[in-house]
């Protein structure tokens, strides 16, 4: 593989980087060939990031240098990185979302105090890039207007526009159904065959498989397996990228349904702009199985979670639980839904589940900081908590299992497993849970899903949304489908497909087995 | 991957430490600059504040008024919320207290009047942030702008009640009649002078004592109750709070109410300890102060009395200067009191961000052998 006389498109060798005592990056060497399409894989936490920021010009190296095109480059800012020709899209757009597709590419590159010079140059630009690459788009159509794909698609040619020639995608199908991510892939291709060379940042093993030529596995900070795609596999990957064996599926038994246990009727949610977030949503849960609901991230599940749970108001609809009809007239806020005996693992553990400044026994009693339990006449009863705190981390191999450290400095998976087992060990009759597994790593997504698995036999009704189809196919008993704060399509798990969910998500399906989107 | 700490004595000593030796660095550039002798300066300074028995008394006096509006600064901002209205609710809070002394000194006895006082303090002072309060929390209108517009209306108010209300009629300044000595908060020299312990004709009263007791309250209510487990999450998180079913709007108005009667104590010790009658002015900036208190004390009880202590030094110490030597004005007493609230308030993290670095890099490397 190595050979000396091609330079490579862009070459690390030996990059270190340490934050505090973290070594984020550890060693790393990367060569990528010229026109290639190259994946690096790793968990959350492995120093993907971070070195793709180092590449960018984000973050200074602590030691180790860069190479492109065989020479060594000195990237100290992303200015740096842009003359040496590396251009980044980012997992979250850096688009001026009332601007048009025009105004967005030449911003940072207008081209002189007056624009009108500027404006031609970029329309003559754009419309030959355009061509050259086959990334048809309206110039003139404004940011905020255009479906996830297309503004994606901006992105890329706004590292095209500045003469990007290395283009480093960070996490780019986050936002895409798997119609649109195909869609991508297909782009990325032909970039290739003009030359571009392409490094992928993703923890989909999936797309690194349909899509690149080369992978790099990182895992705590290190490279630590370079292989030709077509040469490895998924279960490969998967324990290079943890460091042992995983299984990559569920075992569960047949879903046994009892009664109804919540259900919602035609439930709307206004948001504060008077944009309808939620649009006329009716659901059923029974105790003892799992609703999935599936969608594109943004398309009402995190209103839906908000709604049923409490934390905000409905405009319209009714919710009926536990014996009581909540409705806007007779709302009930989160405490007491609590009470009710519905339980909530939010989307965001960071935003919403932990307040990460606090210890973690304390974050540990968030919602039920008012029950008896903990408190005595005046003060709070430290004690109870802690020791409480204590037992569950033992039960639920939190790591490390100090209920005085601090919230934040336990990972992902730990921080994850410190909300599941608050809401959870409070034996409630619903569990709403979002994203379980979002940022926890592989090997503790194994263990969430099994509690998730033996909550649902032991007769709690469980919602759960996710955006990882993977997951919802693998946990759901019967699947909603979620677009544009509707629901959209609902089906039985053992019906759903990637190809049916996906399409479901874009709200293009119809019964008609020929039914591709137009 | 662990993750390093940075000794606690680093944040609490060093770091604060650190900016006041800056300040005072400066400010003795300033005196070289106008032709003083910095060091002769700072040892009256010193000598002023802590050096006999009655500057002493004088520094504790001070320092009174700076625990109590410290504290007021923190409880709110636990929440999440900055109260700049300290000075205002100051103002109010010796308005009841005042109230409560010439209602009652005729007829009751201190040990009636002294708690009568306290919760007039109280509820005056918490009366006057209810509504900035209110409106944050159910209008939206915030906190930082109608707090400190209350500042004014507050003085305003006073000077209407003071000239058309409450002025004496034997005297021809803006005062109210003297208390009768009933209605006088005890000073502490003639309770101390007994037991052997000097320090001097000082102003410094109960009302000291009563602000290290809100010290331990604020703690307990901050770190101990359930109440304070609400605050302190709507100060970090405030989605968390709305996730945990906690009432935002009602801990907001709770979290004012409280720090407007912390504030309002400076009235205990102004009015009722030292001026004996109601007039105008009294709060004196003690409520802005208040602020940078609270910013160097980094809003613990604890850091909050030392900072209190050193405020109070520097005002007395300060007004020692100005006398001792007649070319360093009061204004450029000002300066220096000034540059100390820039550098530990204002300027906190000029240092912090390095320092935590060197001991992070130093407790990683300690690891690694």
């Amino acid at each position: 593989m190595i050979n000396t006389t091609i330079p490579y498109a862009i070459e690390l060798r030996d990059i270190s980087k340490r934050f505090g005592t973290v070594q984020a990056n550890k060693d790393i060497c990367l060569q990528v060939p010229k026109g290639s399409i190259h994946g690096i894989i790793g968990e959350n936490g492995a120093g993907k990031s971070t070195l793709m920021s180092i590449i960018y010009g984000f973050y200074a190296a602590d030691t180790g240098h860069i190479e492109v095109d065989g020479e060594i480059v000195d990237i100290r800012t992303s200015q740096d990185a842009i003359n040496a020709g590396i251009g980044m899209v980012h997992q979250h757009f850096m688009l001026v979302e009332n601007f048009t597709v025009l105004e967005n590419v030449m911003l940072g590159a207008e081209g002189g105090a007056l624009l009108r010079k500027g404006v031609s140059k970029a329309r003559a630009e754009l419309k030959r890039l355009a061509s050259q690459y086959s990334l048809e788009i309206d110039v003139d159509a404004v940011v905020e207007e255009l479906p996830v794909g297309l503004q994606q698609r901006v992105e890329i040619l706004k590292a095209l526009y500045r003469g990007a020639r290395i283009l480093i995608l960070d996490e780019p199908t986050g936002v895409l159904t798997p119609q649109e991510a195909d869609h991508l892939f297909r782009i990325l291709h032909s970039l290739k065959e003009k030359g571009v060379t392409v490094l992928l940042i993703t923890h989909k093993l999936r797309e690194i498989l349909a899509s690149t030529d080369n992978v790099s596995v990182m895992r705590q900070g290190e490279m630590v397996a370079h292989r030709e795609t077509s040469k490895t596999n998924k279960e490969e990957l998967a324990e290079l990228m943890v460091g042992k064996k995983v299984r990559l599926t569920v075992n569960k038994e047949e879903a046994k349904p009892g009664k109804v246990v919540l259900s919602a009727k035609h439930l709307s949610q206004l948001d504060s702009q008077g944009v309808k977030r939620l649009k006329d949503v009716s659901l059923e849960l029974r105790a003892g199985e799992i609703l999935g609901v599936a969608g594109v991230s943004g398309n009402g599940q995190s209103e839906l979670l908000n709604v049923l749970s409490g934390i905000t108001v409905m405009s319209e609809g009714e919710i009926h639980f536990a014996g009581e009809v909540i409705s806007a007239s007779a709302p009930k806020n989160a405490a007491q839904m609590r009470d009710m005996g519905m339980a909530h693992v939010p989307e965001d553990r960071h935003k919403m589940g932990l307040v990460t400044g606090f210890e973690a026994y304390e974050s540990a009693i968030l919602g039920y900081h008012n029950s008896p339990v903990y408190n005595g006449k005046f003060l709070m009863n430290r004690k109870v908590m802690l020791d409480e705190c204590s037992e569950r981390m033992a039960a639920w191999d939190v790591r490390p299992p100090n209920p005085y450290l601090k919230t934040a400095n336990f990972s992902g998976g730990n921080q994850q497993k410190i909300v599941i087992a608050r809401e959870v060990e409070q034996n409630p009759d619903v569990l709403l849970i979002g994203q379980p597994t979002r940022g926890v790593d592989i090997g503790a997504i194994e263990n969430i899903h099994e509690q998730i698995v033996s909550l649902r036999d032991a007769g709690k009704a469980i919602l759960l949304v996710s955006v990882e189809l993977d997951e919802i196919m693998a946990l759901s008993d019967r699947i909603l489908v979620m677009f544009d704060g509707a629901v959209v399509g609902e089906l039985e798990a053992k019906d759903a497909n990637e190809r049916v969910l996906g399409l479901m998500m874009a709200n293009s399906y119809s019964d008609d087995p020929q039914g591709e989107p137009a | 991957m662990n993750q390093a700490k940075v000794p606690v004595w680093v944040n609490i000593a060093l770091i604060p430490l650190l900016n006041i030796t800056l300040a005072f660095v400066i400010s003795g550039l300033v005196i070289y600059a106008i032709g003083q002798n910095p060091i002769e300066a700072a040892g009256y300074m010193i000598y002023g504040a802590f050096g006999y028995s009655e500057g002493v008394g004088y520094t504790l006096y001070y320092a009174t008024n700076f625990i109590f509006t410290g504290l007021a600064v923190c409880v709110a901002f636990k929440a999440g919320l900055f109260n700049i209205g300290g000075e205002g609710q100051a103002y109010i809070g010796g308005l009841g207290v005042g109230l409560v002394c010439l209602a009652l000194d005729h007829s009751m006895p201190f040990i009636v009047i002294a708690p009568l006082a306290i919760i007039g303090a109280a509820v005056f002072g918490a009366a006057w942030a209810y509504v900035p309060a209110y409106l944050q929390a159910r209008r939206g209108s915030h906190i930082v702008i109608t707090t400190i517009m209350f500042n004014f209306i507050a003085s305003s108010l006073m000077v209407y009640l003071m000239v058309n209300w409450l002025k004496g009629t034997q005297n021809m300044s803006l005062n109210s009649r003297t208390f009768e000595q009933n209605a006088w908060m005890p000073y502490l020299h003639t309770l101390l002078t007994p037991l052997g312990i000097d320090i001097g004709d000082s102003p410094v009263n109960l009302s000291f004592f009563w602000a290290l007791l809100c010290c331990f309250g604020v703690w307990l209510l901050i770190w101990h109750t359930r109440w304070g487990y609400q605050l302190r999450t709507l100060g970090t998180n405030p989605t968390a709070a709305k996730y945990a079913g906690i009432d935002t709007a009602k801990v907001t108005i709770w979290v004012m109410l409280v720090s407007g009667a912390l504030a309002g104590f400076v009235g205990l010790n102004e009015i009722m300890g030292v001026n004996h009658s109601l007039l105008l002015n009294f709060a004196a900036g003690y409520g802005f102060t208040g602020i940078a208190v609270a910013l160097m004390g980094r809003n613990h009880p604890v850091g909050i009395f030392l900072a209190a202590i050193l405020f109070g030094a520097l005002y007395q110490g300060g007004a020692e200067v100005s006398f001792d030597m007649p070319q360093i004005t009061p204004d450029i007493v000002v300066v220096v009191q000034g540059l100390v609230i820039l550098f530990s308030g204002a300027l906190e993290h000029m240092f912090k961000d390095r320092i935590e670095g060197f001991f992070i890099r130093r407790a990683a490397a300690a690891q690694e052998k």
